[in-house]
């Protein structure tokens, strides 16, 4: 008996490909940047972090990347920046924990923007 | 939860020294000990390649390139980056500000690259087999076990026009053609890891970086052959190498890519290490088949090539390590797609080892007739602090110096014979107006000398006597008729030495003559080093004008060697100076001149 078969080699490919590809940025077209500044921290960004990362995981997206930045500054923290091919930059304020989902869900796989949600920025 | 971070810390040995395993576990526990050991993954790779800036770490998705990095910014890394999100500016390698979003603009040294041999260094961790897997690992092996015949692959390798890269450009489909037609049923397989060019370390970190693609490849091998057993020789000296293919072909054993009946196919191989005591000799094949079989690593006559009779007298295929690593990949992606990239003459990359007086020394690999002047000024940023090119020296001790006129040949392997020197195993080390051209053959002479194993006359003794005449020159005493002498010796030491070694050795010095006859003349003639390297050929003087007499190059001078009073400019007594330079160093007012 060989210790691996093929169809289990398969198996294994087809699972460690899944993880590497979360480690290869090219080729991701949207990203979702999420402002960790201190303000942003008090407010709760970390938990919108989660809520981010947990559901895109769910939703299986990917092309989508999801980073942090310390540079966002604005007095509606937690703010979230979605930068997509079709909808270019949109620049979220006040985001709670469900506003997160609702990116997700809406933006991200409908591809509508959260008019309410959205806020102006001078750059 | 998902991993926000993935952290890759560059573990190849040049940054091994810089500390690299400290990183990695000092930003393992650092991330355990903030809370977030769940939220990034850290990953200990192979080499980056561009050692100068070394120790690299890479954070992404952000993909932050932090360089020269410490132990001691672990924590900081964790704090910032991870948790805060902040990328630790000092450490980036660009330290421009960008959106998260906007693409790091590109690194000039990775620009010009393609990385084919060292697609996986610095970006799986080659103790995990998964990730070697999850990037086509093992696909070729399991291609041919069970898609291809042997022939197949033997004209897929043709096809591909893949040639030896341990030196001689051999093609390696025909070496593997004569030992699967090659009468008996037992046969040997062997990766050639001795690697011993003086500034060569392209092996070594391809098998620190990626160790699983030369098993996979010697396994083809030897399916095509009809081998159950290989060895790698390997040189003791490079013990995380050793380390990294040990821990692989344990993994690989469990998983079945090696021993009985692998996948299911029926075909049965193994491997095993053989260590190398570190002889420059024992890397030419018919030696260091003999340094396996357990005699002292002489070179032997060929023919008979190891090829047809090798190792314990049966059909041997011995490829270097780079030859090895591109073979999955021709066979993953096919011939036809490797004979495209490189020139007409050579296929495919080739990596080199960028050291010397260059901005970014490092590991680069590039395809085939890419020239000289983009590798030392596009990848490696041209000569460091700002001294004027003077030549590059590639094939190590077999090779010789390609000049500014020739900075724009195409590098393959008959481009670099036409201008006099070779591709030899991929050591790439470059010159600047301050390196004289005669202490850089007597460099490399000096080196084959002491590797010789002295089996033949001609290398063992016309290496001396060359040796001789060299010294000659450079201690000023030289004559017109040793450059002929000199011509004399090589031609002797080239048509009668029995390996390559002794074969090659006369190169560097021949080049050096063919390129700069005049920096020969100038020892000669006028007994003087234009660049004031050969110590017996100049003289430090201070200049009584330039002198404040600040007395600090009298306490640093070594022998004592400098007197004056403060205040007053000093003098060196030529009588007592050993030459070394100290003074030259040490003076602020560039007062201590060479004459
Ligand atoms: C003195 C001497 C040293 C050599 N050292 C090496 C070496 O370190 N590594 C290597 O792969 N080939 C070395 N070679 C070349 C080998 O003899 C042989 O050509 C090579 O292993 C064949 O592999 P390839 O066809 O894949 O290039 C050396 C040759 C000579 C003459
Ligand atoms: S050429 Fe030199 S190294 Fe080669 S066999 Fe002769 S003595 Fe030994
Ligand atoms: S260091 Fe320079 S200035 Fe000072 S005593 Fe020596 S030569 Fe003179």
């Amino acid at each position: 008996m060989p210790k691996l078969t093929r169809q289990e080699l398969d198996k294994i490919r087809a699972r460690e490909e899944e993880k590497l590809k979360k480690r290869d940025i090219h080729g991701k077209t949207t990203h979702v940047v999420v402002g960790m500044g201190t303000q942003g921290i008090s407010a709760g960004a970390k938990n919108v972090l989660n809520a981010l990362s947990d559901e895109i995981e769910k939703a299986g997206l990917e092309n989508v990347i999801l980073t942090q930045t310390g540079l966002i500054v604005s007095d509606k923290a937690p703010v979230v920046e979605v930068f997509s091919p079709e909808k270019g930059l949109v620049v979220y304020g006040n985001v709670s924990v469900k506003d997160a989902q609702r990116i997700v869900k809406e933006h991200l796989l409908e591809n509508k923007i959260l008019e309410d949600k959205r806020i102006q920025v001078e750059e | 939860m998902a991993y926000k971070n993935y952290i890759l810390v560059c573990g190849g040995t040049a940054c091994e020294s810089s500390k690299s395993e400290e990183i990695y576990k000092n930003l393992i526990a650092e991330a355990k000990a903030l809370g977030v050991e769940d939220q990034v993954q850290v990953v200990l790779t192979g080499c980056f390649g561009f050692c100068e800036q070394g120790p690299i770490v890479k954070v992404l998705p952000e993909d932050s390139f932090y360089v020269q990095v410490k132990p001691e910014d672990a924590k900081e890394i964790i704090e910032e980056h991870v948790i805060k999100g902040r990328e630790v500016k000092r450490l980036l390698y660009i330290k421009e500000e960008r959106k998260p979003y906007e693409e790091v603009e590109d690194i000039q040294f990775y620009n010009k690259q393609l990385r084919i041999v060292l697609r996986n260094c610095g970006v799986i961790d080659p103790e995990n087999i998964n990730e070697y897997i999850a990037r086509d690992g093992y696909k070729a092996l399991e291609k041919v076990l069970f898609e291809m015949k042997p022939d197949d692959v033997i004209e897929e390798v043709k096809t591909a026009g893949l040639r030896g890269r341990g030196g001689a450009g051999f093609p390696t489909w025909m070496k593997w053609n004569f030992s699967k037609v090659a009468e008996g049923d037992v046969k040997y397989v062997v990766c050639n890891a001795d690697e011993g060019d003086p500034g060569a370390y392209m092996d070594r970190s391809t098998l620190e970086g990626d160790p699983h693609s030369i098993l996979e490849a010697m396994t083809i091998c030897g399916y095509t052959i009809g081998a159950h057993q290989g060895y790698i020789y390997i040189r003791a000296e490079y013990p995380l190498a050793i380390h990294r293919l040990e821990v692989a072909m344990k993994q690989s054993r469990e998983y079945g890519f090696l021993g009985k009946d692998i996948l299911g196919s029926g075909f049965d191989f193994n491997i095993e290490i053989r260590l190398g005591a570190g002889a420059f000799v024992c890397g030419e094949e018919t030696a260091l088949l003999q340094s396996i079989e357990g005699h002292r690593g002489m070179p032997q006559p060929r023919p008979p090539f190891p090829a047809v009779k090798g190792l314990w007298g049966k059909p041997t295929v011995i490829n270097n390590v780079e030859t090895w690593a591109n073979v999955p990949v021709i066979i993953n992606k096919g011939g036809k797609w490797f004979s495209e990239i490189g020139t007409q003459d050579s296929h495919g990359t080739k990596v080199f080892a960028l050291t010397g007086k260059i901005k970014n020394s490092g590991l680069v690999e590039v395809p085939m007739g890419t020239t000289l002047r983009e590798i030392v000024y596009d990848i490696g940023g041209g000569i460091a602090n700002g001294k004027r090119f003077k030549a590059v020296q590639t094939g190590g001790p077999s090779g010789g110096v390609i000049t500014e006129e020739n900075l724009d040949t195409p590098i393959d392997f008959g481009g670099l014979q036409r201008i006099g020197s070779m591709m030899g195993s991929g050591g790439m080390i470059v010159m600047d107006e301050d390196d004289c051209i005669v202490d850089v053959a007597k460099f490399y002479l000096n080196f084959t000398v002491d590797e010789s194993c002295g089996k033949c006359a001609p290398c063992r003794i016309g290496g001396k006597k060359l040796m001789n005449l060299l010294e000659k020159i450079t201690d000023g005493k030289g004559t017109e008729d040793d450059i002929a002498q000199i011509k004399k010796v090589a031609l002797a030491m080239q048509k009668g030495s029995l390996c390559a070694l002794g074969q090659t050795a006369p190169n560097p010095v021949l080049s050096s003559l063919r390129y700069f006859p005049e920096e020969y003349e100038a020892h000669i003639k006028e007994k003087r080093c234009p660049s004031g390297k050969c110590k017996k050929l100049i003289r430090y003087e201070i200049n009584q004008d330039k002198c404040i007499g600040c007395t600090a190059c009298a306490r640093k001078c070594p022998v004592g060697a400098i007197s004056g009073e403060v205040k007053h400019p000093h003098k060196i007594n030529q009588e007592v100076c050993i030459k070394c330079g100290v003074c030259k160093q040490t003076c602020r007012f560039s007062a201590v001149e060479i004459k």
